[in-house]
């Protein structure tokens, strides 16, 4: 720690005495303390998916008529471009960044992460990625209207003789956004595999943090990839290069390579915290150890894996060679070997546990249900034949909202409850959490399931009009999303009054094992008094065992 | 402390994790340094694989008027990289030894050696007949060279620093991370440079 640092640590235990998480203006200030870092990523996400929300809501409300009455199309298709890239660049990536922030040196016995200067760096280019992608609603063509994934040569329709445009102002965004997400991987794999307490072997991590570092391998080795297309389609739009653009010799079927081989990964980089998250609940609501923890464990290592072996499954219909599409058929359905182990241990946990619903397991269960979903429309849409019939149809969009609301939001909100007495040190309301659960679970399934008939029937995604033998699904779709639109406004009535008034949690409200629980709510500057001497397995709950040797130095005086 | 400890466990579990971890910043920096290399390589990997989809697939693969690319010179311009690989090397005996002299003169030649290949590689660009946009072999070409380039500027960059570092007292006293990993980027420059040499150049 050079001189500075330890100043800087100086100044904040004086002024931060006694922790107080209570103190707001903390989280506006550059800190480097993991756990701030950690709220604001959550908060500043957060913010973002309400914008986004905003955006489907517009969509939704198009799409409750055939006609494309509402808005007119330009607008529509920077809807869903928006929509679809706030959801996943600036929702669900910072806010399990976030969450990992949060738990992950607490959790592996570590004082912060190992670059905290860099942590901070990282998180605070996304409100930089935020307001350039907000802004590209202000420049004079409008905003990106390519959709998320960008496909040339649609997004190199660049209006003649304008330099900044929508998709000039997305593509940078996008590439700082992958700056970000670089510096926080290298962070986070560096503090996992270097930082760990004494005694926290590999095989004692909670099952969360061998998903976290899966993930965050998967960024280092994918997201390179997007960058150097997104560098080549930035230099096709700005300067005329022609790599992407087939009137020139280009080939824009290389974007989609280049595209794939990162963002099929990256469904794993947002998935795998999910799944942890799941590892790290059932087992506390359940009082029972996670079912076959060494193999859940590893699997992550393996969907990791599998997950660089499988992109050419977005590209079926894309003029692949037909031996291409078995190749990676065959390694796409491998993906739900691993994934199947997770769930029936999952399962396997569950069962004939002292189950206790509070809203984080209400949470973490329905999630489990919808992944179940979507996990057996994958398997559907990785078979070619059928994902030929439904390519591009509302059939793949019901799939992965089933992944990307049913189980990541979801799952995020499971987190949010569990961990939310551990951050703020003050106890949410139960009651309004039934409610969003409920609220938000009706939703989901209204929204998303009929997407399903719709696909199978043929309706295309990216459409702002449809034939009218379709209103009748579009019309239960568009109530379903409405519903779960409000569902968002129990959860943050909720979360704010509980932060401000809520009754105070004690250290350990769950009676869950693992070393978050034993430091204080909100725990203390440097997370532990002494570090904490690991002598044995994670999840030992029925057992008598200790977790760690020092019990009384780590929660020092915060008891 | 709870009695049903045995002192075995509990040295089991200093016994794994005993190396003082907290202080070992050096280390961590120098590992998240690699981690951070293995991702940069892959940023050329995925340029790489471009370059090689569009020599194999495409049809007017040179720009009209241009035949091929001269070798002679990028050639020269290879060994000097390379050797300044070697060079390098010896600066950072020097300094495990503390000879900070020795340390100076190898690090400034590394420093010669690597300007001496922007330049050279300034030279070719200039002389050539084709630009960034002259179709795609024009395209990857000065997207390969260039980003390489500004790898090669930005080792150059660390390991002026790092001479600069070595005229304060005490920098290199304890471990010397910063050179470690100044070491290590300009190896991994070079090992691209042989790839590139060998894609642009020799396959043509």
């Amino acid at each position: 720690m050079t001189d500075s640092q330890v100043k800087n640590t100086n100044i904040i235990t004086e002024s931060y005495q006694d922790l107080s998480a209570r103190d707001w203006r903390r989280y506006f200030s550059f800190s480097t303390d993991h756990k701030v870092i950690g709220i604001q990523y959550l908060v500043t996400a957060f913010i973002f998916f309400l914008v986004g929300g905003i955006f489907a809501m517009v969509i939704r409300g198009e799409l409750i008529t055939p006609e494309a009455d509402l808005i007119d199309r330009t607008f529509y298709n920077g809807m869903f471009t928006m929509h679809g890239t706030i959801m996943l660049f600036l929702w669900t990536f910072p806010s399990l960044v976030g969450l990992s922030n949060y738990l992950v040196p607490i959790m592996i016995g570590a004082k912060d992460m190992a670059f905290p200067r860099l942590n901070a760096a990282a998180f605070w280019m996304v409100p930089v990625v935020g307001v350039l992608m907000i802004a590209s609603f202000f420049v004079p063509s409008g905003s990106a209207q390519a959709g998320w994934w960008s496909y040339p040569p649609v997004s190199l329709q660049n209006p003649t003789g304008q330099l900044i445009t929508g998709q000039f102002l997305w593509i940078l965004a996008v590439a700082i956004s992958g700056v970000s997400s670089i510096m926080g991987a290298v962070n986070f794999v560096t503090t996992i595999v270097k930082m760990r307490a004494p005694g926290m072997t590999f095989f004692r991590m909670p099952a969360f943090v061998w998903t976290v570092l899966s993930a965050q391998i998967i960024q280092l080795f994918g997201l390179p990839a997007l960058t150097a297309g997104a560098v080549m389609l930035l230099f096709d739009l700005t300067v005329g290069t022609s790599f992407f653009d087939p009137s020139k010799g280009g080939n824009p079927i290389l974007f989609q390579h280049l595209f794939w081989f990162y963002s099929h990964p990256a469904v794993y980089v947002i998935i795998l915290p999910i799944f942890g998250i799941f590892s790290e609940i059932f087992p506390v609501y359940s009082r029972k150890p996670l079912f076959g923890y060494k193999v859940v464990a590893i699997s992550s290592l393996i969907i990791a894996g599998v997950s660089g072996l499988v992109w050419v499954h977005h590209m079926y219909a894309s003029g692949t060679p037909g031996w291409m599409r078995m190749i990676f058929m065959l390694s796409t359905m491998c993906v739900s070997v691993p994934t199947g182990i997770k769930v029936f241990a999952w399962v396997a946990t569950i069962w004939g546990g002292k189950l206790r619903l509070n809203t984080p397991m209400l949470f973490a269960l329905g999630a489990l249900i919808m992944f179940i979903f979507a996990g057996v429309t994958g398997i559907m849409l990785s078979a070619v034949p059928v994902d030929i019939h439904v390519n591009n149809t509302y059939f793949v969009v019901g799939h992965f909202h089933y992944v990307l609301y049913g189980t990541v939001t979801m799952g995020m909100y499971a987190a949010i409850y569990h961990w939310f007495p551990k951050m703020t040190g003050r106890m949410y309301y139960e009651s309004w959490g039934q409610v969003h659960f409920w609220l938000a679970f009706i939703g989901t399934n209204l929204n998303f399931l009929p997407m399903h008939p719709l696909g199978l029937q043929g309706m295309l995604r990216r459409v702002a009009s449809y034939d009218p033998e379709y209103t009748f699904w579009n019309v239960v779709a568009s109530l379903g999303a409405f519903l779960l639109g409000m569902s968002t406004l129990p959860f943050i009535v909720n979360m704010v009054s509980s932060w401000i008034q809520g009754p105070i949690a004690p250290s350990n409200p769950w009676r869950a094992i693992g070393l978050e629980w034993l430091v204080s709510s909100p725990p203390p500057i440097e997370n532990f008094e002494d570090l904490p001497v690991v002598i044995s397995e994670p999840y030992g709950y029925g057992k008598s065992d200790p977790l760690v040797s020092n019990l009384e130095g780590i929660i020092g005086h915060s008891e | 402390m709870d009695s049903s400890i045995s002192s075995e466990q509990l040295q089991e579990g200093i016994g794994e994790h005993g190396h003082g971890h907290e202080h070992d910043a050096e280390g961590n920096s120098l590992f998240a340094f690699i981690v951070f290399l293995l991702s940069e390589s892959i940023i050329f990997l995925s340029f790489f694989t471009g370059y090689i989809v569009y020599k194999t697939t495409t049809i007017d693969w040179l720009p009209a008027g241009v035949t091929g690319l001269e070798i002679k010179e990028p050639a020269i311009n290879t060994v000097v990289l390379v050797s300044s690989s070697f060079v390098i090397y010896i600066a950072e005996q020097f300094l495990e030894r503390r000879q900070l002299w020795g340390f100076r003169i190898f690090l400034l030649a590394t420093i010669a050696m690597g300007s001496y290949f922007l330049v050279g590689q300034a030279i070719e660009w200039h002389g050539l007949e084709f630009g960034f946009t002259s179709g795609v072999f024009g395209g990857m070409f000065y997207l390969l060279t260039g980003f390489h380039g500004l790898h090669v500027f930005t080792g150059i960059l660390l390991q002026t620093i790092m001479l600069g570092r070595s005229f304060y007292p005490g920098n290199y006293d304890n471990g010397h991370f910063g050179i470690m990993a100044t070491s290590l980027f300009w190896h991994f420059v070079d090992v691209i440079w042989i790839i590139l040499f060998v894609l642009l150049y020799l396959w043509q």
